[in-house]
């Protein structure tokens, strides 16, 4: 078998026993998704009345920013679950195996891209029942998907050298809540920026994570007319989220992958 | 039995280590193992938590690149080529790694999918292993529902998957049940009958003595014995008496008694006011200790005959009892800690 197909093939094996364990527990799907379902409904009828973005009707600029922050959690599962694998002696059995050990990092952030598209298809549900809508071309509105999951897909590189270096699912999860609130918070995913304080707003423009909600909502019409085009990252979200998609990959995937190395053989 | 030079074997060897060394900072878990194990044969490494068994088994196992000395296994070198090593391997750890949200069948089939013996023999092979374990009525049922003996069968059938020519198993019955052991002892015998090579690690000298052909001692990361299981055990000494008394000076009289008894080898405990001592006349042995003790006025609180344990070993090879070195042995530790947890 040539090194390519062997690493196609064995992160298949990999991924497809991520994806029974979401199977059999379920819980670990329904605790990524209740949070957004109950943000969505907070934000929309509760602070929704509060927070007013001229030329829109809220629940539409919120959803795409919901999304958003969905996605990133959802790239969590692949750190907790190889905290969980060291934890468990799971890593070194595939160690001892002839395997392509990159496998093991492959098939598993594969498998959360899988999760993924099963969420955003319940989140754009919930959307669509609370009066999201999508304004554009199915096209328009697809590249949105897939720069939401590919932005995903490149976080949970980042959670895969997380989850290796702390060992253990709970502090891995403690890690996450505490770092993916702020900065998925501190952007313009449930507030316009501009009504920030100076040193958050230029944090908030910055932050690839609000350049990946304005893109998301570009795609999906629903940005109002009219609304402040922002910072340069605002003014290009597209490319500039593709940026760091590439940036997060290019850094993350060698440092998740000797982090591996070094773990297991510890 | 000497800890010099090994003997010289004929038969190929299938595991060879020379002068294993492993470092974790300051402290030296392995210290320099030499160990051989020809082919077809059983290798039990006998030593305490912390003696460095775990860490030798998983630097021939390429879980670990040694810091010193060379390896091979099946003719392999384990640090210039993991993967060829690894496909003639089957290893299983001291705690059972199987994917506990998988079914039994489910975890075999994985496992074999990773040896790349294709989609239709890794189906095969996992029904004929779970056939094998006595496990087909739970083939279906996630892992997680089994019990330890179950798991800990099959996290050995995934070692066989593949049907390596040798065997590492890391303490296969560590937290097993007296019956669940017996039950792994005797497929672990079948399995060698068939011409597995086998390396163990154990904490029981009885498991050793039972399936092992040579036993090596280790101890602080060094092999301080070495031998067949009868030159340890000619070593080490037979049965065991075992007195524990209620007063210090009872004790210090009971030591006398035995003594004279028994000659030089008796050991006293102090804080359990417990005294050993090796004899090889049985129950015979018993009742002359005994009726000598109460001619002195000694009723003992205990008394009892026993077969030599891994501390007999430690007692009569180095004059202490076995140890566990906290923090010694990274690995040895962390997985002893994963086991307790697997138990709580």
């Amino acid at each position: 078998m040539s090194s390519i197909g062997m690493v196609l093939a064995d992160s298949s094996v990999i991924a497809k026993r991520n994806i029974i364990k979401i199977k059999r527990i379920p819980d670990l799907l329904v605790g990524t998704l209740i949070s957004p379902i109950m943000f969505i409904l907070l934000f929309a009828y509760v602070f929704g009345g509060s927070i007013a973005v001229p030329g829109v009707d809220y629940k539409e600029f919120l959803v795409p920013g919901i999304f958003a922050q969905t996605v990133i959690f959802g790239a969590t599962i692949t750190g907790s679950g190889l905290a969980d694998d060291m934890q468990k002696g799971i890593i070194d059995r595939f160690r001892s195996l002839p395997m392509a050990q990159s496998a093991v990092l492959v098939g598993r952030t594969a498998s959360d891209v899988i999760t993924n598209v099963l969420v955003v298809i319940i989140m754009v549900s919930t959307g669509l029942v609370v009066g999201w809508r999508i304004r554009t071309s199915f096209l328009d509105a697809a590249v949105g998907f897939v720069l939401l999951l590919l932005f995903a897909y490149a976080v949970s590189w980042i959670m895969a050298l997380l989850g290796l270096i702390v060992r253990t699912p709970e502090a891995f999860n403690n890690l996450t809540f505490i770092t993916i609130f702020p900065i998925t918070f501190v952007a313009d995913t449930f507030a316009p920026t501009q009504n920030f304080p100076a040193v958050l707003r230029t944090i908030a423009e910055w932050n690839p994570v609000s350049s990946l909600v304005r893109a998301a909502r570009e795609q999906f019409g629903n940005l109002p007319p009219g609304y402040p085009a922002g910072s340069w990252p605002l003014q290009h979200a597209v490319p500039y989220t593709l940026l760091w998609i590439a940036v997060i990959l290019l850094v993350f995937v060698p440092l998740a992958t000797r982090q591996y190395k070094r773990a297991a053989a510890r | 039995m000497s800890v010099g030079a090994p003997t010289v074997r004929t038969m190929a060897d299938a595991v060879v280590a020379r002068g294993l060394v492993k470092r974790y900072g300051d402290v030296t878990a392995v210290a320099g193992v030499d160990l051989e194990v020809p082919e077809g044969t059983v290798l039990a490494l006998l030593g305490p938590n912390g003696a460095g068994k775990t860490t030798t088994v998983r630097m021939l196992t390429t879980l670990l690149v040694p810091d010193g000395g060379t390896a091979t296994v099946a003719g392999v070198d384990v640090v210039a080529d993991p993967r060829e090593v690894r496909r003639r391997i089957g290893l299983s750890g001291q705690y059972a790694a199987v994917d506990e949200n998988l079914t039994g069948f489910e975890n075999l089939d994985m496992v074999g999918r990773l040896y790349h013996l294709g989609r239709k023999k890794s189906r095969e092979r996992a029904r004929e292993l779970l056939e094998q374990f006595a496990l087909t009525d739970a083939a279906d049922r996630v892992a997680k529902t089994y019990s330890g003996g179950m798991r800990r069968r099959l996290d050995l059938a995934g070692a066989l998957v593949a049907d390596p020519p040798v065997l590492f198993l890391d303490e296969p019955t560590t937290g097993l049940d007296p019956r669940s052991r017996n039950d792994m002892w005797e497929l672990l015998s079948a399995m060698v009958g068939r011409g597995t090579t086998l390396l163990l690690t154990t904490q029981y000298l009885e498991e050793a003595e039972r399936l092992a052909d040579d036993i090596i001692v280790i101890d602080h990361g060094r092999v301080i014995a070495r031998g067949t299981a009868d030159e340890l055990k000619t070593q080490v000494g037979g049965q065991r008496i075992e007195v524990v008394l209620a007063s210090d000076r009872e004790l210090r009289e009971a030591e006398r008694v035995l003594r004279d008894l028994v000659g030089r080898d008796v050991v006293v405990q102090q804080r359990a006011r417990r005294v050993t001592a090796s004899v090889s006349g049985g129950t015979a042995d018993l009742v002359e200790a005994l009726s000598r003790l109460a001619a002195a006025g000694i009723v003992p609180l205990d008394a009892g005959l026993r077969r030599p344990t891994m501390d007999d070993v430690f007692l009569t090879l180095t004059g202490r009892p076995a140890e566990e070195v906290a923090g010694a042995d990274a690995d040895d530790d962390r997985d002893a800690t994963r086991t307790q947890e697997a138990h709580a």
